[in-house]
């Protein structure tokens, strides 16, 4: 596969569609899994490696999981690739660079499923889609789960469920994650108090990028963080409901923000236009705020002209490996500042400066 | 006033632990929460954290007790105090070979420690009816009605053929 070829596209995840897409940016749950009768990844050598891989990759070509999967190897991967995936989503950073050995994964073209193989598990099944769609989502993996379970002997106990390496994923394996726009609930100033809440019903809020990452942009997954002793939809149901909590929480505050300070916010929105349409230098950090900001300006209904799948395109180009491979070169530091910011005023001066 | 767990002293330490659900006290005096180290023998430092889990985890219950160090997996040789050191397991056998120590860790992180939920297609023949029975009545009093209904499908798929329609 030529991962070029992926550049134009945007993912299923940035597709800007969906259900509750004005604070729901995507959907993705992941299960962990393992073959029974090799050491788990971590203890396995390289040669038990290459067998999972080839077993893997098997079971991924037989089966009859639509759309249909390509395998690519990650040792075979430039590091610029590799971080490209990581971008879009389809690996993790760990699978990517901390770990060693034969490693993969399997993705369609929609970018929709992913095998990640040889991760901290055998096997990280992962389905992602737009918008809030959490029971479409594990219909989905449960057939591909199925569909592989059909062709792998997987490790599964009677008492403990799907066994995994680390124990925190034990039982069902599953990691339900909701990623959420919520820039009114941090201009309020509500969102530490919202988070609070969440710990004390067991679920995480990580940033973009997953474990350890910062919030940017104001975007955060909300994840289960119990995988033994409830089933999946039982799981599944209890993230439900808290989204909706939050969903509403943050479009009180929206709606509290254009009834008290609608001026304020358009300025707030223009001056992020004008700085991502004028910088000439600008970090990937800064591109994010300022992206919230226009999102928000689109949701709150302050800009006519700009699709959210705009910004999105906007969004995912101006990350580090994308941005190099649009500019055809490898950069560093200041010439990625420099390179992002003059993607930014093109782009921004073809769709029409006078947005706000 | 509680005396110490050690040498019966008017104990000044107390922990606080919940284990399956129930909570369990332990009360020390300083010497003897110093000799244990789970205090630093310098006032004003921190507590040694480590030295609390050790406490906790090696007093919980008979099995735990045994759960040693020392305890090594006879299929992929990983011991029990690696694992707690790194946090990853060596094989899918070490779930029956550190089962003991494993469910009180479970317990910890999961407020759980049995399944409730999908098993491969390959392994529902081999599930016990009884197990299935048991696990859907407690989901039942327990009103967690969306497992309830997973396992009473489950227990109707290995039924099938016998069960009058």
């Amino acid at each position: 596969m030529n991962l070029d070829s992926l550049l134009p596209n945007l993912g299923e995840w940035l597709r800007g569609t969906g259900p509750e897409s004005d604070v729901v940016v995507s959907t993705r749950i992941r299960l962990a899994r393992n073959l029974s009768d090799i050491p788990f990844t971590t203890r396995a050598n390289n040669h038990q490696k290459a067998e999972i891989e080839q077993r893997v990759r098997e079971a991924v070509a037989k089966s009859d999981i639509a759309p249909r999967l390509e395998y690519l190897s990650v040792m075979g991967l430039m590091p610029l690739d590799r971080l490209f995936l990581v971008e879009r989503q389809l690996i993790s950073r760990e699978l990517a660079n901390a770990l060693e050995g034969p490693r993969g994964v399997a993705f369609d073209t929609r970018e929709s499923v992913s095998v990640m193989v040889n991760e901290e598990d055998h096997l990280r099944i992962q389905v992602m889609r737009s918008g809030m769609s959490l029971e479409e989502t594990w219909e989905q993996i449960n057939a591909v789960d199925d569909n592989l379970e059909a062709r792998l002997p997987y490790a599964f106990h009677e008492r403990f469920g799907f066994l995994t390496a680390c124990p925190t994923n034990v039982g069902t394996g599953m990691r339900a994650s909701v990623m959420l726009h919520l820039p009114a609930l941090g201009i309020t100033k509500q969102i530490e108090k919202v988070f609070k809440a969440l710990q004390k019903i067991n679920l995480v809020v990580r940033g973009l990028y997953g474990e350890g990452t910062r919030a940017s942009g104001d975007l955060y997954q909300i994840s289960n963080q119990v995988t033994l002793g409830k089933s999946e939809p039982r799981l599944l149901a209890e993230i439900r409901e808290v989204i909706a909590m939050i969903l509403q929480y943050e479009r009180q505050a929206r709606s509290v923000l254009l009834k008290e300070r609608r001026q304020a916010e358009h300025d707030r929105v223009a001056r992020a236009i004008g700085t991502l349409g004028s910088a000439t230098m600008i970090t990937a950090e800064e591109t994010m705020e300022l992206l919230s900001a226009v999102r928000l300006g689109i949701h709150l209904g302050l800009l006519d002209d700009l699709p959210p799948t705009t910004l999105n395109q906007l969004f995912i180009h101006t990350q580090s490996a994308h941005l190099q491979k649009l500019a055809g070169k490898h950069l560093d530091g200041e010439d990625r500042n420099a390179e992002r910011a003059k993607y930014l005023r093109n782009r921004l001066r073809d769709l029409g400066a006078g947005l706000a | 006033m509680n005396p110490c767990k050690f040498c019966g002293q008017p104990a000044t330490i107390h922990l606080t632990d919940i284990l399956h659900q129930q909570k369990r006290e332990t009360h020390l005096c300083e010497a003897c929460a110093r000799a244990k180290k789970i205090i630093p023998d310098q006032p004003g430092s921190h507590i040694d954290l480590h030295g609390l889990v050790q406490l906790v985890m090696g007093q919980s219950d008979g099995a735990d007790a045994a759960a040693p160090g020392s305890l090594t997996c006879s299929n992929c040789g990983l011991k029990y105090s690696a694992f707690r050191e790194e946090g990853r397991l060596g094989c899918a056998a070490d779930y029956d070979e550190f089962a003991g120590p494993l469910a009180t860790l479970l317990e910890r992180v999961h407020r759980a420690t049995d399944h409730c939920g999908k098993v491969p297609s390959r392994k529902r023949a081999t599930m016990g009816l009884s197990k299935l029975k048991a696990e859907l009545e407690a989901a039942i009093a327990a009103e967690r009605y969306e497992d309830a209904a997973v396992l009473r499908d489950r227990l109707r798929q290995k039924e099938g053929p016998d069960e009058p329609r």
